[in-house]
């Protein structure tokens, strides 16, 4: 089985990074009830013997001693990093893969980027390789990052180049935190398109996320167990926004419930390469199906259902209502709606007690008012995975590569170009050694290209289909 | 004389298991309404040529399993030691820790030549252990990376390897709303690459199975067991023993070569669709009583008119007059729907077999007219019932069966090809567009030749 290794850069990263260990470490003990170190859990976390202070040979079978993540801890501030490693889950982690500074990259992309890049290029490179050793198999490598401030970034898409330059055969999946029209960081669209550059070039999927969303989602949960309306209670454990079960004690800070939204996609994401299933859908078939051109790999997704009721017996209405729920606008992980834009390839990963039947019913039924690109009529990736979410009988990720993430694209470039035209903060940036005046302009034509790509399969919508002529055989 | 099964891929080995499971239950059964004298005989030859019998242990199933990454086989070969009744040989699989990502290039290019020496060597092992091999049978769906792309290499291996031995590559159809999205250019190489090597194509559609399942079976909430359930149903009504012809005191020692023989005259022409009737659930059985004249006038009506399944037959489809001056080749008058052979292999199992009337399947009009229906049909039948079922009835046929499925996937391959959406993953591994227009090609090719018979 192959592995993935987390790199969690910036406060946002490694704040999200965190909340992922602790639900990994929630589902993996939900099912693994006998204590032993198997496959499924050698995708993320290494098995070591403590009493040879975490230096000796790795454990590949037996009980499970002591794990440790596979992950890389990056950020130019120490409080966050610092306040993960005296919490409930200092001990996944290995005190060697981090990387910490003392005085942040002060929201600016260029000091991530090009300050901290140079001086930690070598540090970074060499963790990396030591995380890589330790793996049998290195399938893919996760960031968690955010786009709008300055180590996330600057420094997080620096890493994704050296991933790259180091790595070339290793999936680079990241999954990017874009800030909302009243992110309080005046810099963020600077930050934020200086970093889509990289993204373009450098990434093979990613996976882009909006506060706005996440809040909205834990508002409507919110709103749906206060008012009293479920008429049954909800298990606790299964609200995607929930720490319940894992090591976090219940005082929640106000960013954990949209944190554990984000953990749990990328849970669901890596469930059926962990977990067996009757149809395995692996990490590499993601970026496979899901990527038609090189550059169109931004993928939108949604999680259902967002939390079960107490009730175990879940008629198939309610499993019908979930596929309906993961193509309606407000499970959107960002500000978009699927529905009325243009389908490139849609993925649907069940996990649980979900059939086959289940899912060509669902498709035949939703299919007539989706929208797909005329070259993908049935452009549809199918996933089952029988081990369901901690809480849950059974639930759906559905990844997206639509054409509604253009509008994300467009308001970020529009504010970009508000604080540009102006030069206002540009000297921020110029000052730092390796900025040029040129960065920020490809930047810009490089999201201007991507956006009018998408404008060109939006033309296509609706449009006549006329199939190209078959080739003719000389009887 | 033995046949050694490779399972290539999940897709490969969820069916194999399943199919190992129907034939060893289906010959350790005590359903075969006939003399105990027969049921030792059937028993001992179905033995001989699927499984390796040890000396205290169960019997050990001839058969290779191969995926690129673990969790399947792993399942795979544990639920075939619960069973109690067979197990694989825990040394003849290979894996590794990757998929091949649902990408044939990746399968094909990288993965074949990187692990060719390691499968051929368990593939020479299995073929020693028999005392004579009849041939391979591959198991594989074409719409993934491994099965498919993995397949299509060592198909080519096992044709270099062993040129005198008999290939038969079952290939599953997916669903027509995508399992995969890239699968019609995984099917599109893969069928053109088994064409070259491969003796025949033995075609499940899941479309087809699925419906079985719904309509007959009566299943509500289908799953992948289910579906490969039922094709294992199938395959084991085609390859459990019976006698070649009439008056047949043993039987017929050559499955393979007897079905290649009989079903594939031009290599041309390889695709073989299967019908098998009747089906339904098991529970039902008891109060069903078929009889055979019934069972052949519906497997002949499905032949013609082309229906995948005993339900919703089209009845007002004939087959054409013959006898007119019409010159051969020209098929103008025939009428569209109606399913033109060029050979058909009928299998009957159960009470009263010999008994049975087959002269409506020797109808000139019901083949192509380079064909006469001496060499065109052949039965095979044996009285030994077959899991289960009192009376079963099976078609392998060569004909027009396939000829839409086939247009469909060419077409919606080619489509996606003209905008050129994912070709960047295949070159990546050095597939090229000319390799593309390769496989396109050939497929028309097959097209053309099926559509004017």
């Amino acid at each position: 089985m192959a592995q993935s290794v987390v790199v969690q850069v910036g406060q946002c990263g490694n704040q999200v990074g965190c909340r992922f260990w602790d639900l990994a470490l929630r589902e993996h003990a939900a099912v693994n009830k006998k204590g032993i170190y198997d496959e499924a859990l050698s995708s993320f976390f290494r098995n070591i013997d403590t009493r040879s202070g975490g230096d000796g040979p790795d454990i590949y079978k037996g009980k499970i001693c002591s794990l440790k993540a596979r992950a890389l801890l990056i950020d130019m501030e120490e409080g966050v990093v610092n306040e993960i490693l005296q919490g409930p889950l200092r001990d996944v982690f290995d005190s060697k893969q981090l990387i910490t500074d003392v005085s942040g990259s002060g929201n600016n992309w260029a000091v991530g980027h090009k300050v901290y890049g140079c001086q930690y290029r070598d540090d970074i490179v060499e963790k990396l390789r030591k995380n890589a050793e330790h793996c049998d198999c290195l399938q893919c490598f996760f960031i968690i990052h955010s786009m709008g401030g300055g180590t996330g970034s600057g420094l997080g898409t620096f890493v994704l180049n050296l991933l790259e330059d180091e790595f070339p055969e290793v999936y680079r999946f990241v999954t990017s935190v874009y800030p909302s029209g009243e992110d309080d960081v005046i810099t963020s669209p600077y930050n934020s398109v200086l970093a889509m550059k990289e993204l373009n070039e450098h990434a093979d999927c990613v996976l882009p996320i909006e506060n706005e969303s996440l809040f909205d989602i834990v508002n409507k949960i919110h709103q749906m167990i206060n008012s009293g309306k479920l008429g049954s209670t909800v298990k606790q454990n299964s609200l995607v926004t929930s720490s319940a079960g894992s090591a976090k004690s219940v005082q929640e800070k106000p960013f954990d419930a949209m944190n554990n939204i984000v953990a749990n996609l990328l849970l669901n994401l890596t469930s059926s390469a962990r977990f067996e299933g009757s149809l395995n859908m692996d990490l590499n078939e993601i970026s496979m199906n899901l990527v038609p051109f090189p550059r169109l790999h931004y993928l939108v997704s949604s999680l259902t259902p967002l939390y079960t009721l107490a009730d175990v017996n879940v008629p198939s209405r309610r499993l019908d209502q979930m596929f309906s729920d993961a193509f309606s606008r407000d499970h959107q992980l960002i500000q978009a709606d699927p529905k009325h834009s243009l389908y490139l390839a849609c993925a649907l990963l069940v996990r649980g007690n979900v059939q086959v039947s289940d899912l060509r019913r669902n498709i035949e039924r939703l299919k007539p008012s989706l929208h797909f690109v005329s070259w993908n009529q049935e452009g549809w990736k199918t996933g089952l995975c029988s081990v369901p979410p901690v809480g849950h009988s059974h639930s759906l990720l559905a990844l997206a590569n639509n054409t509604c993430v253009k509008p994300t694209f467009i308001e970020l470039k529009d504010r970009f170009m508000k604080l540009y035209k102006k030069k206002a903060h540009l000297h921020h940036y110029l000052h730092v050694d390796g900025m040029e005046q040129s960065c920020f302009s490809e930047a810009m034509s490089s999201l201007s290209d991507l956006i009018e790509e998408y404008n060109e399969l939006d033309a296509t919508k609706g449009g006549p289909r006329t199939d190209p002529s078959r080739l003719k055989i000389a009887v | 004389m033995s046949i050694v099964t490779v399972q290539l891929g999940q897709c490969g080995n969820q069916i194999g298991r399943e199919v190992f499971n129907t034939i060893c239950s289906d010959a350790r059964g005590a359903h075969g309404l006939c003399s105990k004298k027969e049921n030792e005989s059937y028993h001992d030859t179905c033995k001989e040529r699927f499984f390796f019998e040890e000396e205290s242990e169960v019997p050990v199933a001839r058969a290779v399993l191969v995926d690129m990454e673990p969790k399947v086989i792993g399942q795979t070969l544990s639920m075939a030691a619960r069973s109690g009744c067979w197990k694989y040989d825990g040394h003849s699989h290979f894996c590794q820790k990757q998929g091949s990502g649902n990408n044939w290039a990746n399968g094909y290019s990288v993965h074949g030549p990187r692990h060719k020496e390691a499968i051929m060597n368990l593939v020479q092992k299995e073929a020693e252990k028999c005392d004579r091999l009849s041939g391979f049978f591959t198991i594989m769906s074409m719409a993934g990376g491994t099965g498919s792309g993995l397949g299509a290499f060592v198909t080519q291996c096992l044709r270099d390897a062993f040129p005198t031995s008999f290939i038969l590559n079952h290939v599953i159809w997916p669903y027509g709303t995508g399992e995969v999205i890239v699968q019609n250019y995984n099917s599109v190489l893969t069928l053109s690459h088994l064409y070259q090597s491969s003796d025949a194509l033995l075609v499940h559609e899941n479309d087809v199975i699925h419906k079985i399942c719904a309509q007959l079976m009566n299943i509500k909430q289908i799953s992948f067991r289910d579906v490969n359930q039922v094709i294992a149903h199938q395959l084991g009504s085609v390859f459990q023993p019976t006698y070649a012809g009439e008056g047949g005191l043993l039987y017929s020692r050559n499955p393979l070569g007897d079905l290649m023989e009989t079903l594939v005259p031009h290599p041309e022409f390889k695709m073989l669709g299967l019908r098998n009737i009747p089906q339904m659930p098991e529970n039902s059985l008891a109060y069903s009583t078929f009889t055979w004249p019934g069972l052949i006038k519906h497997l002949r009506q499905m032949l013609i008119a082309n229906a995948k399944m005993e339900e919703g037959i089209d009845w007002q489809v004939r087959p054409p007059r013959l006898g007119s001056s019409i010159p051969s080749g020209c098929s103008t008058n025939k009428p569209l729907h109606f399913n033109t052979s060029i050979a058909n292999l009928v299998i009957l199992r159960g009470k009263d077999v010999h008994s049975v009337d087959l002269g409506s399947f020797w109808d000139p009009s019901l083949y192509t007219s380079w064909l006469n229906p001496q060499d065109a049909f052949h039965a095979w039948k044996t009285p030994r019932a077959f899991n289960k079922y009192e009376k079963s009835a099976s078609l392998v046929s060569n004909s027009q069966f396939l000829l839409k499925p086939l247009d469909n996937v060419v077409g919606k391959a080619w489509n996606m090809f003209a905008s050129k959406a994912y070709i960047h993953q295949y070159t990546k591994y050095g597939i090229e567009e000319e390799d593309f227009l390769d496989s396109f090609t050939a497929l028309e090719q097959v097209i053309s030749s099926y559509t004017i018979l």
